[in-house]
């Protein structure tokens, strides 16, 4: 009867509670990936950088028992309102997670090929900026699915905008280098691939508020405030 | 008609989704109430129900479906002690009018049954045995034409060409469902009632009876009362949800299925009350 929020079957009950389960687990793997290959790009730590790089076998793995899990479950329950909600936005957050790992992944492997370069620490300042900030914009995104939290989803939306500003700022300051001295091209350009990396786990982590933000309401998050803001500081 | 049914029930505010692309509603609901002796069953049910579309009824056993469907052709006149409060009307006419033609009303208002009820009569006297008694033939031909258009339009006539004159009660299920589905066609109606009309018949049968629903909307205003959520979803554009004999939420069925917006919706159709 109303108030009881368990399903009267209680194996398709413990079916959803097994696939948000493995979402959360996922997102921990991912973010801890990202943490990690920051941390080896600002430490040169090639050893840290290998593991992520290895480590990352473990996330595809991931996406891929969550895509069966999903397809099991609406092959064999029908799932509907909230319940399909949160299936298919599994399959979308999965998805999401596995690019966020890739990204890890060759920012992790780029960061192993400028040993030896010597490089000036203020190059990093940017990108360890940058890292910290997306890694909290992953963070914040998955309590948002967990939690079915539109308020985080709308902030971890709205908050991509200072990704985007922090990128074009790290590029502008990696081009004066470059133009200060051709000999910092080549470090400078790798940089800049992080840069663009760090980047773009930042729009996954968006894309993951916005699954969040549909688990929790049924609607889309029309992201168009957010556009405008960015369109303001592109230019 | 009396007006003593809206002191007793607390108020209680159905939520509605309006459909913008719904076509418009010849057969509406308006405070509908039942009562069984002492017992209301129905507690003021307003709604819509649009033509040339399925309209489904969905709820727990018991929460009132097929007490409000029997209203609509005034069924419950039949059952002892029944007492109906509120107002129905069919393009504007109220159909428990007192000058309204009970007999002529279930020519407008088909029903079709839980369990394939054909006459122990043959597949042809039963499409026929409505159109004669409505004095809708005037002639042989005009009935035999009527008989095979009706089979025709049920998808069943391919199957039954051959044995028109052996008994309807020798078809398997679901071609007997089909073939009151046929006789309710016969005479011509602008709505078709369907009380749960495949829950005596596999799913291949069922299947069929879905298909030919679908096919069959485009000229009438359908109801279906089901308790399978899936087919209420598979086969209309519009979902009402009863429970405890009160309309709790009614809208398009894409959006009752996605994203209901009533938390008893959800926990119905999502299986966490029974
Ligand atoms: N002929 C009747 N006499 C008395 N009570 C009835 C009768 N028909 C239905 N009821 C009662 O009215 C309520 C609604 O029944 P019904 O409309 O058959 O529900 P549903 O079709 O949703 O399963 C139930 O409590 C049922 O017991
Ligand atoms: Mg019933």
């Amino acid at each position: 009867m109303p108030g009881s929020n368990e399903h009267i079957v209680s194996s398709y009950e413990e079916e959803l509670t097994e696939l948000a389960r493995t979402i959360s687990e996922m997102g921990g793997l991912v973010e801890k990936a990202v943490a990690n290959a920051t941390e080896a790009l600002i430490r040169s730590d090639a050893e840290l950088a290998l593991t992520t790089v290895a480590d990352d076998k473990k996330i595809d793995a991931m996406q891929n028992q969550i895509d069966e899990m999903a397809v099991s479950i609406i092959a064999r329950r029908q799932p509907v309102a909230l319940d399909l909600r949160l299936v298919i936005a599994s399959i979308h957050v999965a998805n999401d997670l596995e690019r966020i790992g890739d990204m890890a992944k060759s920012t992790a492997r780029r960061s192993t090929q400028f040993e030896g370069i010597a490089m000036s620490v203020q190059f990093k300042n940017g990108l360890r900026h940058m890292g910290e900030l997306v890694q909290r914009q992953v963070r914040l995104a998955l309590d948002a699915f967990t939690g079915r939290d539109k308020d985080i989803a709308v902030e971890v939306v709205e908050r991509d905008t200072d990704v985007d500003a922090l990128y074009v700022s790290l590029f502008r300051e990696l081009l004066t280098y470059m133009m200060e001295d051709p000999r910092n091209i080549t470090m400078c350009t790798h940089l800049l691939f992080c840069g663009k990396n760090l980047e773009r786990v930042g729009d996954h982590a968006t894309n993951i508020a916005e699954q969040a933000y549909f688990l929790a309401t049924g609607k889309t998050l029309v992201a168009d405030i957010g556009d405008l803001k960015r369109e303001q500081i592109k230019s | 008609m009396s007006a003593t049914e809206t002191q007793a029930s607390p108020v209680h505010q159905t939520v509605r989704t309006p459909d913008p692309n719904a076509h418009p509603a010849r057969l509406k609901a308006d405070a509908v109430s039942v009562f069984y002796g002492e017992k209301q069953a129905l507690f003021d049910v307003s709604i819509d129900l649009p033509e040339k579309s399925v309209s489904a009824f969905i709820g727990p056993s018991g929460c009132g479906k097929s007490t409000f469907l029997r209203c609509i052709n005034r069924m419950n006149d039949t059952i002892e002690g029944a007492r109906v409060a509120g107002k129905i009307t069919l393009d504007d006419h109220n159909l428990y009018d007192q000058s309204l033609d009970v007999v002529e009303l279930r020519a407008r208002i088909g029903m079709v049954f839980q369990k394939p009820n054909p006459f122990p009569k043959s597949i042809f006297e039963n499409v026929a045995y409505g159109p004669k008694i409505h004095g809708l033939a005037r002639s042989k031909a005009d009935l035999e034409e009527i008989v095979i258009t009706s089979l025709q339009k049920a998808g069943l006539f391919e199957e039954v060409k051959d044995r028109l004159h052996q008994p309807g009660t020798g078809l398997s299920g679901g071609q007997q469902q089909r073939l009151c589905i046929a006789r309710a066609i016969a005479v011509g109606p602008e709505v078709i009632l369907m009380d749960e009309p495949c829950s005596a018949l596999d799913p291949i049968a069922t299947a069929i009876i879905e298909e030919l629903i679908d096919e069959l909307r485009s000229n009438y205003t359908i109801i279906i009362v089901t308790h399978s959520m899936q087919q209420a979803a598979r086969v209309s554009q519009k979902t009402a949800f009863f429970h405890l004999g009160k309309l709790i939420e009614e809208g398009p069925t894409e959006e009752i299925f996605t994203n209901p917006r009533e938390k008893r919706t959800q926990d119905y159709i999502t299986g966490r009350i029974g």
